[in-house]
């Protein structure tokens, strides 16, 4: 492990970031990133979207590592290690502002009422970014961001706007999930803390909200290196319930091998359903959730094969409608493949059905004709048709590697501490 | 885990206290570094009974509503606690300090006053962690009413200015955890540290400076220059202290 965890250090190389997908709330288009690329397919139209990016940099020069659609869907924002942020009108598909962040950008939030963007660096600083004023008509807007709030140098994994726009919620690699009154000038900053929300013993990786129309407030979910996805109240910061996925994930994974690393990657919430669909590190498909907001539990209800192998999600997407849940695979960069990234789209169906039982209800993996736009979008996003299935297993093994590099503080032995202590002055006069 | 397991030849025979010179730390250490000693989950699990036996006898905590409510952050060798100790007898204190030596030494310095002073000093405590990072893990929203920041590291360096223990940003959290009302103290002998604690503290909506009657007549004040090895330190060398004291205010709507 240890070895392990010292190679991952020294090989800068093995810092591949995951695809990541996003679908427009009233799926007019669908968006993936896989290293600096980003495509987006009109589905609408039924074709491959053309960016159109004047800025000074134009287009993303580095991995991307958080894409994002409005709620109003008027506006789309990708952002990474290049430590750009670009905001793009979703009408014509133009880069309307590129905003430079003087660290490597590690998530993006829009507030709800589409009036400000959020990004989180690795330093642990929220930036906030005031689009009063832009309409995406002319050339690139310079805008700057003004810090909103910080996590004390923790990298933030990820960033949530609470359903009624008053609180943004920052999750960060120190087990940390702090809810903050989202402020009337956000260019001020955001100094008034409402709740923690502490209990995670690993590092949190996802954050999303499940409401109903019997809960229009919504409870905040969280996933965890801790393998564990929680149910929580915001206002006080208070645990409400918390569900084991990793037991599960390491009993269905590859050879029946309970794994020791199955931390939670993704999760989301399909709307006005008590079902969260959870993406594990070892489990070869999908965990669907079952979430009682009444008794406040949260129960697995089922695993859902892709019917492909070797099939982890890294990244999930669903649109207001919650007819259909999207889904990605792949990494950037990959090496040991003839490929220069990796992607592999699936799309799950069956949500809606009248069936009041969530648990009972029949979920399906479509199959590549079936899905909105067929071959073409396959094509696009994906970068060809047909991606060979057994790459995948490399692939989810190196999203796993540079995942727990990142996110998981390193352990050494008793000794070694001891021996790199050895040649401090202060340990010298013991003898 | 304040039972004494020193080594007694650390220990001053002539007072049971234990001896400064053992407990030799760098003056420095890094906040910024991955932690690795253990840290409590959340506020509710910070066990009580080992901090304070005599007042939580066992381990359940739940009958006990009583609850820390002075953080000296970056406590160093504990003057301050050892003052306010006994000027408030029935209040739960705590120190926090970062590096592990300084915090065996405060550990011992209190358990030794507990034995040599029997039924007082239980009212104080000290752990090691960075509380920088971990202040949400160990209070709760508005449990405290005092919180000390005496003579912190400067950081001198632009670069550095991130790892100083006053800053904007962790003021939102020093705020989160204070009650309206509870008051910060902090005082420094580097003027420019001075100035910026001040500045940091008067820009920030959550808090409002104390006036000098208020200072006048809080006990508290002055033992900030006077209570601590690192005020007596300035003391001696006849320098000068900076202070600044704020308090938590509710914020205007």
């Amino acid at each position: 492990m240890e070895d392990a965890l010292n190679e991952g250090e020294n090989n800068k190389e093995l810092e591949v970031a995951p695809a990541l997908i996003a679908v427009h709330p009233t799926q007019d288009s669908v968006a993936v990133a896989v290293g600096s690329d980003l495509r987006v397919f009109d589905l609408r139209e039924g074709c491959g979207v053309h960016l159109t990016d004047d800025s000074v940099e134009p287009f993303h020069k580095n991995s991307i590592r958080a894409i994002r659609y409005g709620a109003n869907g008027k506006y789309f924002v990708s952002a990474g290690d290049d430590k750009l942020v670009k905001i793009w009108s979703t009408n014509n598909w133009r880069c309307i502002s590129s905003v430079c962040s003087e660290k490597r950008v590690s998530t993006v939030a829009i507030s709800k009422d589409g009036l400000y963007v959020c990004f989180a660096d690795k330093f642990g600083v929220v930036w906030v970014v005031d689009l009063h004023g832009i309409d995406g008509s002319e050339a690139p807007v310079n805008k700057k961001a003004a810090p909103l709030l910080a996590h004390y140098c923790s990298i933030i994994t990820s960033l949530e706007f609470s359903p009624d726009g008053r609180f943004i919620l920052s999750a960060d690699r120190d087990f940390k999930i702090r809810v903050t009154v989202f402020p009337e000038n956000p260019l001020d900053g955001a100094h008034e803390i409402q709740s923690f929300c502490l209990g995670h013993s690993e590092f949190v990786s996802c954050l999303a909200f499940i409401c109903t129309v019997d809960y229009p407030q919504g409870f905040l979910l969280s996933g965890s290196g801790d393998s564990t996805v929680r149910l929580w109240e915001i206002d006080s910061g208070s645990l409400l319930h918390t569900c084991e996925v990793g037991h599960k994930a390491g009993h269905l994974g590859s050879n029946g091998s309970k794994e020791d690393c199955s931390a939670v990657i993704d999760l989301c919430t399909i709307p006005d359903h008590n079902i969260v669909a959870v993406a594990t590190q070892s489990l070869q498909g999908i965990m669907i959730l079952s979430c009682d907001l009444s008794s406040q539990s949260l129960n697995i209800a089922k695993v859902v094969s892709t019917g492909a192998e070797n099939y982890i999600p890294t990244s999930f997407a669903c649109s207001c409608s919650g007819e259909l849940l999207w889904m990605i695979t792949g990494v950037s960069k990959f090496r040991g493949s003839d490929y220069n990234s990796l992607a592999r789209v699936r799309v799950l169906s069956g949500f809606n059905t009248s069936n009041a039982n969530s648990a009972e209800q029949k979920v399906i993996v479509l199959g590549d004709n079936e899905v909105p736009g067929a071959e073409k979008l396959l094509h696009k996003l994906q970068g060809s048709v047909s991606v060979k299935e057994d790459v995948f297993v490399a692939a989810a093994e190196a999203v796993k590697t540079a995942m727990c590099n990142l996110l998981i503080k390193k352990q050494y032995s008793a000794e070694r501490r001891e021996f790199r202590k050895r040649t401090r002055n202060d340990k010298k006069t013991k003898q | 885990m304040l039972e004494s397991e020193a080594n007694p030849t650390t220990l001053s025979k002539s007072t049971g206290l234990p001896r400064k010179r053992f407990y030799r730390a760098r003056a420095h250490s890094n906040p910024l570094s991955d932690s690795h000693f253990p840290v409590p989950l959340s506020p509710r699990h910070v066990d009580y009974s080992l901090h304070y036996p005599q007042f939580f006898p066992s381990s359940d905590q739940m009958g006990n509503p009583k609850r820390i409510q002075f953080a000296d952050v970056g406590c160093g060798f504990g003057g301050l606690l050892i003052s306010l100790s006994t000027l408030y007898p029935e209040t739960l204190m705590i120190g926090m300090e970062l590096r592990d030596k300084v915090t065996e030494y405060v550990k011992e310095r209190i358990c030794a006053l507990r034995g040599t002073n029997p039924g007082q000093y239980q009212n104080v405590s000290v752990v090691r962690t960075n509380s920088m990072k971990f202040i949400p893990n160990y209070f709760e929203k508005g449990q405290l009413t005092k919180m000390f920041f005496l003579f912190p590291d400067p950081h001198f360096k632009e670069k550095n200015h991130r790892r100083r223990v006053i800053s904007p940003h962790l003021l939102d959290e020093y705020a989160y955890v204070l009650e309206i009302g509870g008051v910060i103290y902090t005082i420094t002998d580097v003027e420019e540290l001075g100035e910026w604690m001040k500045s940091c503290l008067e820009n920030h909506p959550l808090f409002e400076t104390l006036t000098e009657e208020e200072l006048e007549a809080d006990p508290v004040v002055k033992l900030l220059s006077t209570a601590t090895e690192e005020g007596q330190k300035v003391a001696r060398n006849g320098g000068q202290t900076f202070r600044a004291v704020y308090r938590r205010i509710q914020p205007s709507v």
